[in-house]
């Protein structure tokens, strides 16, 4: 079948059979490998990636069901070029509160986290955790994640943590 | 306490931010599976539906016939190629020892012994194309009964996994220290209870993946791996192709998550990839799917204890006596490291006077068992903890008291313990200061006061809140080396390799950080490369919570030799005694005079010059290479305190607080630290109320998904308060230990002890991890029905 999709702002058309996953055409179609794959059964979050703006799995999404729409990966947040400057500000939030260990997870929560804070701008504790409530993360227990959405809404770190 | 040491900027101490996190937060960070090959072949295994079977023929001729399959091999199709993989750990030279050492096959021959083990290799064009070419596969195989009980294991009716061997033992092993039989006479009570850990997965969130590449014109083969050991990968590969060392080079690129089973060597895959990208001239590759990892990856915790403790009237220790079943899976490659760490943990930072601990390690029919997070700590803890918090309730202490009654103190130091440890060296205590970090665990998280008025209002109003506190040590930053190479470029960038890869613990900061501090430099000068044996062909691999001690050191010793060579060539440079010149800001200058003196990347350009002569024996560049073997492992200590409130209707806990007071001697980087304390917290409570990996009695595990095996989120998760204390370790020149699993060993002794605790009223006895709230449930429901 014939696909048509815009990806970080650029039109692709291409041919590619009905049950490609919309995750492996990202990563090996079109060499996005910034969304990663780690269940492939809708549960670790990894994959996720913005279809028209929302959250969505790519894992459990075929290709062409992504046909006719726009899709952003983590590769479009920002430049990606060295310094604090290039990098999106939930990026370089993460960076400086140390949401990050291994990184594997950490597109998938970030692309989580975008349309989350674009609708509540300035959330608590319990509304953070249960937006990144279906991203699992083995390296941080979650704590330096959710450190990090507070310094990105410049709101001051939980007490005790 | 006294004050902490004053921070540096950005060298060794500083909480500074890392220098990959703009590559992994962008998504240009490469892992194995984004490697770009050119015109890949993509492989998928068939793999074993039976724990136990005899495998009798596998019929591929209508798969090797589907359109787009490259090859599809069987264990027939590998000739000479097939041989049991090598014994990874040799056992310590324990006296008596048994050890039957039956490693894992590259494909199952002629029998299968776990779920998941493979049978065939399906290469083809696509991932989908080689899936599809799965169901083409005839096997055909009779099933056996399956050996998954430990405890039944060892009938002499019991079917056996290696049919070889007389029974199901994989091992057998007792350490001694003292006389326990006399210690358990004269003590005024023993306290003896069953105690079992079940397994969980290890369940990093990036699978396990192999990729290869042949190139025939240069003879080289490149295999990127998800390995947390690419030297011995290497080397392993080149004897077993018959290349030379130096013409396989092993990548390790970003790793997401080790969590030990990647330090498993070979798994099937890892000599399959390479051997068929060889043969078919094309670049071969494969990726774990999340189900094939529940069956596939190594795993681990299962063990049944039965243990007993001897104690005097007050509370201090006489003995231990433990002996214990060990499930070891189908397969033994990693030797006893695990129950051995079981064993050696067990003593704790406590001083036990005689101890008498034999375990037995026993084949079943189940996904093979090497370390994961802890490797065997966290039993040896449980089983210790428990035993003095059911002491402190016989003899009427406090568990608090108890445990600091039997703390070693700072005198006692080294301690030799009298066994051996999994590194084949005496278990001896490096430095340690116990009663401390006690004291200031019970203070943050406000334990007498707790117990004196907060649980007493909170049960009067109903509720069910309650607290632990444990201590544990960690036997860290075992041999037997690593090594590093420091370059100082003549653009003033400073260049470090090592052989141990990252999966996340922060090398590319951490050890830039050691190097900075040494060399005067920026953190951010300082380029990392790790992982690749193309850059650094010697070392070991990470585990053990060894990388920054091992290879820090390895890293601090090259620095220093740089350093040497930076000086001497300045001092001639600058005409000064090298005593009078100082490194920083990436320049060496006289003492006082910070806008004077030569650039580094200046004196890099002089020591390598393009004409004219040297002096004798002078090497080019601002290089230098060293290695770092300690004598022994150093031990980091901790005591982890938390509160929790549970439901008795629904079994829910809820985590109120926790407290964690580590020490991991010198601390490089806080930050850093503080995030292998969270990961590790938040594992541990996974094994101890979320993780089960469930296996029925014909060997099948039930909840292979992430739907149905449960990982804590971010709900399940609370914030962790960490105080670090630093006793540096005498053993390497930073004085640093190790801390990568620190955070998970201790949590499931905690979790038992503060949710029975909690439900004081219930009577209830927690010997058992992992609990779930079913569990829980049940085991209040049993509980109630014993009271009445």
């Amino acid at each position: 079948m014939t696909l048509v999709v815009t990806v970080n702002g650029v039109r692709h058309e291409r041919a590619v059979e009905p049950r490609l996953l919309l995750s492996d055409f990202l990563r090996h179609e079109l060499g996005l490998t910034g969304t990663h794959v780690g269940c492939e059964h809708g549960v670790c979050g990894a994959c996720t990636v913005l279809l028209d703006g929302e959250a969505e799995r790519s894992c459990l999404m075929f290709a062409v069901q992504a046909d006719g729409h726009d899709v952003a990966t983590v590769e479009g947040l920002s430049d990606g070029s060295e310094g604090g400057d290039a990098l999106h500000p939930l990026q370089a939030a993460f960076r400086e509160a140390h949401g990050l260990q291994c990184g594997f997870c950490t597109p998938g929560v970030l692309m989580t986290l975008v349309p989350f804070l674009r609708e509540h701008p300035d959330p608590d504790e319990r509304e953070i955790r249960e937006a990144l409530s279906g991203n699992l993360c083995r390296c941080t227990g979650y704590q330096n994640i959710v450190a990090a959405v507070r310094l990105a809404c410049g709101t001051p770190p939980s007490p005790r943590a | 306490m006294a004050p902490p040491p004053p921070r540096a900027r950005s060298g060794i101490g500083a909480r500074v931010r890392r220098n990959e996190d703009a590559r992994l937060l962008t998504g240009r960070a490469l892992f194995v599976d984004d490697v770009p090959l050119d015109g890949p072949l993509h492989v998928a295994f068939l793999r074993s539906q039976h724990a136990h079977a005899r495998l009798t023929s596998v019929d591929a001729s209508a798969a090797r016939a589907r359109p787009g399959v490259a090859a599809v091999y069987t264990a027939a199709d590998l000739g000479a190629y097939w041989r049991p993989g090598p014994l990874l750990v040799p056992p310590p030279p324990i006296p008596g020892l048994v050890f039957n050492a039956c490693t894992q096959v590259p494909l199952a021959r002629d029998k299968l012994r776990h779920v998941g083990e493979p049978i065939a290799m399906v290469v083809a064009e696509s991932r989908y194309l080689a899936e599809d070419a799965l169901d083409d596969i005839v096997v055909e195989a009779d099933p056996l009964p399956a050996v998954v009980e430990l405890e039944a294991a060892l009938a002499p009716e019991a079917p056996r996994v290696h049919e070889h061997l007389p029974s199901n033992l994989a091992a057998h092993a007792v350490q001694r220290k003292g006389d326990y039989p006399r210690a358990k006479a004269r003590a005024h009570a023993v306290i003896r209870r069953r105690f079992r850990y079940d397994r969980g997965a290890s369940a990093a969130i990036e699978n396990r993946a192999v990729a290869a590449q042949w190139d025939a014109r240069a003879e080289e083969l490149t295999v990127w791996d998800t390995t947390q050991a690419p030297i011995p990968i290497r080397n392993g590969l080149a004897q077993r192709l018959g290349l030379l060392e130096s013409q396989v080079r092993v990548v390790a690129p970003f790793v997401g998550g080790g969590f030990g089973p990647k330090i498993m060597m070979f798994y099937p895959e890892e000599v399959l990839v390479p051997w068929a990208a060889m043969r078919l001239g094309r670049p071969v590759k494969w990726t774990e799917d999340r189900q094939e990892n529940f069956f596939a990856t190594t795993q681990e915790r299962g063990q049944i204890h039965d243990a007993e403790l001897a104690v005097a009237k007050d509370g201090k220790i006489l003995g231990v006596r433990d002996v214990f079943l060990h499930d070891t899976g189908a397969y033994d490659p990693y030797g006893l490291t695990v129950p051995i760490n079981s064993q050696c943990t067990l003593l704790g930072p406590y001083d036990v006077p005689s101890y008498e601990s034999e375990f037995t390690a026993i084949f079943t029919n189940k996904t093979i068992v090497t370390p994961v997070r802890g490797a065997g700590r966290q039993h040896g803890v449980f089983v210790i903890e428990r035993l003095l918090d059911f002491a402190a309730k016989e003899l009427g202490l406090d568990r608090a008291e108890i445990r600091r009654k039997n703390l070693l103190r700072p005198d006692q130091f080294p301690f030799n313990n009298e066994i051996l440890f999994q590194d084949s060296a005496p278990l001896t205590y490096d430095s340690g200061d116990y009663e401390p970090a006690l004291d200031e665990a019970l203070e943050a998280i406000d334990y007498k006061r707790f117990l004196r008025e907060e649980q007493r209002r909170l049960r009067a109003a109903g509720r069910h809140v309650g607290i632990g506190v444990v201590c544990y040590v960690e036997g860290t930053g075992i041999g037997p080396y690593e090594g590093a190479r420091v370059t100082v470029e003549p653009s003033g960038r400073v260049r470090l390799a090592t052989g141990v890869g990252t999966q996340g613990q922060g090398h590319f900061t951490v050890f830039a950080q050691i190097v900075a501090e040494v060399l005067g430099v920026d953190v951010g000068e300082v380029h990392v490369v790790t992982g690749d044996t193309r850059e650094f062909h010697w070392g070991t691999g990470t585990f053990a919570s060894r990388g920054a001690v091992v290879a820090g050191s390895a890293c601090h010793a090259a620095a220093v030799r740089v350093r040497e060579k930076i000086l001497e060539l300045a001092s001639r440079e600058l005409a000064a005694a090298p005593a009078d010149l100082v490194l920083a800001g990436g320049r060496v200058h006289l003492r006082g005079d910070s806008k004077g003196g030569i650039a580094l990347g200046t004196l890099a350009l002089k020591a390598n010059p393009l004409r004219g002569a040297v002096r004798p024996g002078a090497e080019p560049g601002l290089e230098a290479t060293a290695y770092f073997g300690p004598d022994r492992g150093s031990t980091a200590n901790g005591v982890h305190a938390m509160v929790v409130e549970v439901d008795p209707e629904t079994a829910q806990v809820e985590i109120k607080r926790y407290v964690v007071v580590h020490d991991c001697g010198r601390v490089i980087n806080p930050m850093i630290v503080e995030g292998q304390i969270h990961g590790g917290v938040a594992h541990g409570i996974g094994n101890s109320f979320y993780e089960q990996l469930v296996y029925d009695d014909e060997g099948q595990l039930l909840n292979a998904s992430f739907m149905d095996y449960l990982l804590p989120t971010a709900t399940d998760v609370p914030n962790v308060e960490t105080t670090h204390r630093e006793t540096p370790s005498p053993l390497n020149p930073m004085g640093v230990k190790g801390v990568g699993e620190a955070g998970a060993i201790p949590t499931g002794a905690l979790f038992a002890q503060a949710v029975e605790d909690a439900l004081a009223d219930a009577g209830l006895e927690i010997c058992e991890i992992p609990l779930s709230p079913n569990r829980l449930f049940e085991l209040i429901s049993a509980s109630r029905v014993r009271s009445r």
